[in-house]
Order: structure tokens, then sequence, then C-alpha cells
């Protein structure tokens, strides 16, 4: 499958296209990884503490409580209810939504439905409310009229077609 | 101060529904297991976070970023009228939108904040949001990724067969939500002043 291959191919085509034109691929690959290391290090630490908190959740029965709750709407939207905790804090903290997502992919399996569409729901939105407060308090703008409106709905679109997508495409 | 606030009403649903259903020696087991699975998996993950990085800094360098941007600028200039008599706000918008595309959310945001200070002024910095403003904003929070590579980390963590496999669905989720962003906005924009 030409899918399977994507990795790969994407990577020798890019160092392909630096080295015939004189680029020294080496030397940007590690300082390329040096830059992954450092991401790696403002990751774990917020990690550890949000993974330690989600998981006691999960082990106190309240996440697959709150799943429970949310399925006959869920079941409306093709989305898999067990997703409801990710889809609650997606707009509000990029780390909180990884940690929440890796314990959905450990717990149903990387491989299951579950797991697939959690990635690809972590994959295609992103931290609205961040965001918006970030971009909108740098540039100095106060009234954001529709833009949080519009910009749930793109999110509200994408969780939708990632469950349709896993369902039909993977 | 968000953080500390969900980080406490996290721990106290715990706690109080674990004393209810009776899962306490599940939910204190639990508290330990997620930070030992954080930093196991987050070692585990440095291997395609740092390849896919390298791969990143691979195509900023040997100007294929720089090629992705040009490619936008048609598309950009009809969302954005005022790119037409404004070729840095054009470039600034463009090279935001790549960087995002790429997966380099630390370059991306400066940039969007730039164009974005540069609309509102344009638009007579009022503090209200303009219908550009606005645009930007939804574009720059719909994340238009190419290769969510945190992700593809942490599926290859986790053991998964073949960590992008994700890729094709992710695409088409990114891109339908993208799409619904616009035009809501473009909707949005005649009925809310």
């Amino acid at each position: 499958m030409i899918w399977s291959m994507i990795a790969p191919l994407i990577i020798l085509g890019v160092s392909l296209y630096a080295v015939l034109r004189g680029h020294d691929i080496f030397a940007a690959f590690l300082a390329g990884a040096k830059e992954g290391l450092a991401v790696l290090v403002r990751i774990v630490p917020a990690l550890v503490t949000l993974l330690a908190a989600i998981t006691m959740l999960r082990s106190s029965g309240a996440l697959d409580a709150f799943s429970e709750l949310c399925r006959p709407l869920f079941a409306l939207l093709g989305i898999p209810p067990e997703t409801a905790p990710l889809l609650i804090i997606r707009p509000f903290s990029g780390s909180g939504a990884l940690a929440m997502g890796i314990d959905l992919m450990s717990r149903y399996g990387v491989e299951s439905v579950v797991g697939k569409t959690v990635a690809v729901m972590l994959g295609s939105t992103e931290t609205t409310f961040y965001a918006v407060s970030v971009i909108c308090g740098a540039a100095g703008v106060t009234k954001t009229r529709y833009i949080i409106p519009a910009a749930l709905t793109a999110d509200f679109a994408g969780y939708v077609t990632a469950a349709a997508a896993v369902k039909w495409l993977l | 101060m968000a953080m500390s606030v969900l980080l406490v009403v996290m721990m106290l649903t715990s706690v109080v529904y674990a004393i209810c259903a009776g899962t306490v020696t599940e939910m204190s087991a639990g508290l330990l297991e997620g930070a030992e699975l954080a930093v196991r998996l987050g070692i585990s993950m440095a291997g395609v976070l740092c390849l896919w990085s390298g791969v990143v800094e691979v195509m900023r360098r040997s100007g294929l970023m720089l090629k992705l941007s040009s490619l936008l600028k048609g598309p950009l200039s009809v969302l954005f009228p005022e790119t037409k008599t404004d070729p840095d706000l054009r470039s600034d918008l463009a090279a935001s939108v790549s960087a995002n595309l790429l997966g380099l959310g630390n370059a991306a945001t400066p940039l969007s904040i730039r164009a974005c200070t540069r609309l509102h002024d344009n638009a007579g910095r009022t503090g209200v949001a303009s219908d550009s403003v606005c645009m930007l904003v939804i574009l720059g929070a719909g994340s238009l990724q190419l290769i969510p590579a945190t992700v593809a980390a942490a599926r290859a963590s986790l053991n998964a067969q073949n960590p992008f496999e994700i890729l094709p669905a992710t695409w088409l989720a990114t891109f339908v939500s993208c799409t619904a962003g616009i035009a809501c906005g473009l909707l949005l924009r005649k009925i809310w002043k």
C-alpha cells in the first residue's frame, strides 16, 4: 500500500531535493532532531502531571460513566462515545488533549477504531480557545465577534469527519 | 491558572467518584500508573519526534518551505483582499500558514500574530475584530497540518504497526474542518456586525 510508504517517501523526496540543491542535510537533520528533543523536554513534565490526573479519573470509573452519559448524542453523530472526554478537553489544553489521547489509545488499543479516531481527531484539530486568546491578545483585538463560534464549528466538523474517515478509510 | 483549575477539578472528581463507586484502591494505583506511563511513552516518542523535526529543518533550509508559501499566495489573496496591495502582509500570511502545515507551531504563532496585528492596524485598531482578522484567527485556530508528528510519535510509542497510517484520514478531517470554519466565517460576517 502506498500509505504505508508515505513517511519514507516524504523523507527520501525532501532529502533528495535538498542534496541536489547542495545543502548539508546531515547538519540540518541534527539541528532539527535537537529541536525535537527540546519539544520533548517541554511536553514530558506536562504529560506526567496530566496523565496522572487522567489515569486517576479513568480508574475511579468517572470517565467511563461520563462516556456512557454521552452515548446517545454521540451515537447520533456517528462518533465513538469513548472519545467524549477528549472532545471536552481539546479546545482548552493541547498537552491535556495529548494526555487524554494517550490514555484512550492505550486503554482501547492503538489499532482499535477508538484508538485511530482519537489519533485523527488530535491530528486534525487545534487548541482553539488557547490559539484565539494568544493571537487576539497579542494583536490587541478585544471584541472577537464570530471567531469562537466559527472556530468551534470547524472543530466539530473535524470530529465528525475524523470518526467517519476512520470508519470508511482505515 | 486555567490549568491549575483543570487539575483540581479532575482530582476532586476522581476522589469523590471513587469514594461513591467504591473504586478507591484502583484510583490510587491509577495515579502512579499515569505518571509512569507518561515518562515511558515520552521517551519512546523521542525517536519519531526528533526524526520529523529533522525533516522539517531540511525543508526549511532547502527552500521547500518558501516554495510552499508562494504556492499559497494565490488562494490566500482570495480570502484576504487586502493582500493585493500589501505584499509584506501577503508573505507573512503565507509563511504562517505554511509553518502550520509543516507542524512548526512555534514558528507559526509569531507569524500569525504579526499578520493579525497588521490586519488590525489596517482596520483602524479599534479592538473589534475586522472580517479579515476573524478569517485569519479562524484559519490559525484551524490547524491545517500535513504531518501530525506528535500524534504519530504517540502512536509509535504505543507500538502501532504503522504510526503514519492515519495520514489520509487526518488530511480529510483537517480539510473538512478548515472548509467548515471558512464557510461559517463567511456566513456569519454578514449577520454578526
